[in-house]
């Protein structure tokens, strides 16, 4: 065992940027369920954002422009969901699931022809004297800029849902659809919103895999990062600080038994290899015992016809 | 009532016909642990089955399932592939071992092929490749090469045919490096590209230069790619698009010969249950070109390690060879059996760390 192999500033970095792409993900499923609709699609929005964002990029040459198009195709993937479950009115949970299956195939289509290339490398930021700081500086100011963007959309999300009107109107939606919809909000529309937005976090989350955290293209490369994301959301109980600090402590925990195990410490690995998840689940559990509930209209169906 | 009758008849007389005019053509399934495209481990396995459809045409037909879990949802794609008329069934996974040997109880007329497991019956061969040799090749390669003497290894699962492969490379490591040290991070998956990539970067800021990896995807490369000045393989394939970066050479898995004869094999009535495991030699396993970074003196070693192990002269497990905590495993000159590699579950000594059970 040679715990001084690890260097606890580089620890921390990989820290936040392995935790990215679940955060963009689970911040805008949020978003939706919190408008009342129940989105199994994270994963198939994912992986198409993240080959929609790969082939932009290796395109134009142009990272930025590579996440722009990822947000673009999650949200033109949910889009699909949307007319669906809103305005088909088909059932929610069928609706996801297909979406999770077409997302991958679709994605598959479209990379053909993209393995194995590098994409331009995203620029890192760097701010004269505080990147240069020693320790802080590589811990919270020389990470790549999506990393900063997942932390404002969570700052923003929050801030909207608990102090601004449209926040109180998407809540209330989700809450009561019938009371919403007799008040006059346009619920489907803003349903149809919300579910945009999840698509677009979800297409940049899967963007961050493909072109920062890898970074390349691979057929099915987001790996199940959808489903845990889907699961964060409920063990957050709804709320946004709670699914920043899951993420953190999901990627925080697989970086930190990854650098356990190869520094030999003489824990069994299948409990290290279980820990993310246990960890993340149990700190969540204790701290939803405040009886927050889901959103009371959420998976259901409106029409303004009942 | 005679209506009925008469329809039931004509139905039947017309899924007879279709029945036989299936007959003609033999259906060969395959079933996949990762996707077609994750360049690795499946990529070659569908090549294996491209070639398949080649060299039959119109004989044949082909079927595959891509990213099935290993468990019991792998026992329902398999289960469903009979059923629509598959009669020889690949299945390409170590964890796919005892959902094989449960459908192909169910399907005695099916045929079934499990790809690196070791349990066998009447209708279930199994094959696998000696990729243990290729790692000898890794290992003597990784260590000339290594500066900082820290050679970190992604594994799989731990199971014999891994760490088969991480006792080989490390011996042949040793052999010319006696500083060398391995450090062993278990993913537990066979393809998680986010997670291959996170493992690799764990361990090239722990000090590796030298990255091998035991996982399907070429997401290690890619890491190594990004962080510079390491060097890693291919993996099962070639991987030749990471060779103007750090991928130096590879282990290739050739699957198309064995699945071109057992195919001919059933077609002619002859498939019986055999148990394959070819190396070097036979070509099952191909090693990719070595790069120009290599030094060409270790080019020369490592290509002349190839010919003597595919001529038989040289086996990678040859002693004296301890196990880790020291006890004598094989005296000077004795060559390791089958048997103790299939089932092999210890390091050999100088190898830091345990096996996870």
């Amino acid at each position: 065992m040679d715990l001084s192999s690890i260097n606890p500033i580089l620890l921390l970095a990989s820290l936040m940027v392995a935790a990215t792409p679940l955060l963009l993900a689970a911040v805008g499923e949020l978003v939706v369920e919190k408008a009342g609709v129940l989105n199994l699609g994270v994963e198939g929005m994912m992986i198409t954002g993240a080959i929609c964002g790969f082939a932009i990029a290796v395109n134009t040459g142009n990272p930025l422009l590579g996440v722009l198009a990822a947000a673009a195709g999650g949200a033109v993937l949910s889009l699909l969901f949307a007319l669906l479950t809103q305005v088909a009115l088909a059932n929610q949970v069928a609706s996801g699931l297909g979406l999770t299956l077409f997302g991958l195939g679709l994605s598959a289509l479209i990379g053909q022809g993209y393995q194995g290339i590098r994409p331009p490398s995203f620029p890192r930021l760097n701010i004269p004297g505080l990147s240069d700081m020693p320790v802080l500086g590589r811990i919270l100011f020389s990470h790549d800029l999506m990393v900063y963007l997942g932390l404002i959309i969570v700052t923003a999300v929050w801030f909207m849902l608990k102090y601004t009107r449209a926040g109180l109107i998407l809540r209330a939606v989700g809450e009561n659809h019938e009371a919403a919809h007799a008040l006059g909000y346009k619920v489907v529309r803003i349903r149809m919103m919300a579910i945009l937005f999840g698509g677009a976090c979800a297409g940049m989350g899967g963007a961050y895999i493909s072109l920062i955290r890898v970074p390349q293209w691979t057929e099915g490369m987001t790996a199940g990062i959808g489903w845990i994301a889907l699961a964060l959301v409920v063990f957050a109980s709804w709320k946004p600080w709670r699914v920043l600090l899951g993420a953190y402590l999901f990627g925080g925990v697989t970086v930190i038994q990854l650098n356990l195990q190869a520094a030999g410490v003489a824990i069994p690995v299948e409990y290290l290899a279980m820990s993310p998840y246990l960890i993340t689940i149990l700190v969540l559990v204790i701290m939803s015992a405040d009886k927050s509930s889901a959103p009371a209209s959420l998976g259901r169906i409106f029409h303004a016809s009942r | 009532m005679k209506l009925t009758k008469l329809l039931t008849t004509a139905a039947l007389a017309l899924g007879l016909a279709t029945g036989a005019m299936a007959q003609d053509k033999l259906k060969v399934g395959f079933v996949y642990v990762g996707p077609v495209g994750d360049g690795g481990w499946t990529y070659e396995h569908d090549k294996g089955r491209l070639a398949v459809e080649a060299e039959f045409g119109d004989k044949v037909e082909t079927v595959f399932v891509e990213s099935v879990p290993e468990g019991p949802d792998a026992e329902r794609v398999m289960t469903q592939m009979a059923l629509d008329g598959a009669k020889l069934i690949f299945t390409t996974s170590f964890g796919f071992m005892d959902p094989t040997i449960n459908v192909a109880a169910k399907f005695p007329d099916v045929k079934f092929e499990h790809a690196t497991g070791y349990k066998r019956a009447d209708n279930v061969s199994t094959y696998s490749a000696r990729f243990y040799e290729g790692r000898a090749i890794q290992g003597h390669i990784a260590g000339k090469m290594t500066e900082s003497n820290i050679i970190g290894y992604i594994g799989s699962y731990p199971i014999p045919e891994v760490i088969r492969g991480i006792n080989s490379a490390f011996i042949h490591a040793r052999k010319v490096n006696p500083d060398v040290q391995f450090k062993i991070v278990w993913a537990y998956t066979w393809f998680d590209p986010a997670k291959e990539a996170d493992a690799a970067k764990v361990l090239i800021e722990q000090g590796a230069d030298v990255i091998l990896q035991h996982t399907d995807s070429t997401a290690p490369l890619a890491a190594a790619a990004e962080a510079g000045n390491i060097i890693g393989f291919g993996q099962a394939s070639d991987m030749g698009e990471y060779a103007d970066g750090p991928r130096v050479s590879s282990i290739i898995d050739n699957w198309a010969p064995y699945y071109i004869a057992r195919t001919r094999a059933v077609m002619d009535g002859t498939w019986t249950s055999t148990d394959t495991w070819d190396g070097i030699g036979p070509g099952m396993v191909g090693i990719g070109e070595i790069t120009d970074k290599v030094p060409a003196d270790v080019k020369a070693e490592a290509l002349a390690m190839k010919e003597a192990i595919a001529k038989g002269e040289y086996h990678p497990f040859t002693g004296p060879l301890n196990k880790q905590d020291g006890s004598a495993w094989l005296a000077e000159g004795e060559v390791a059996d089958d048997g103790t590699l299939l089932g092999m579950d210890f390091y050999v000594e100088g190898i830091e760390g345990t096996i996870p059970n």
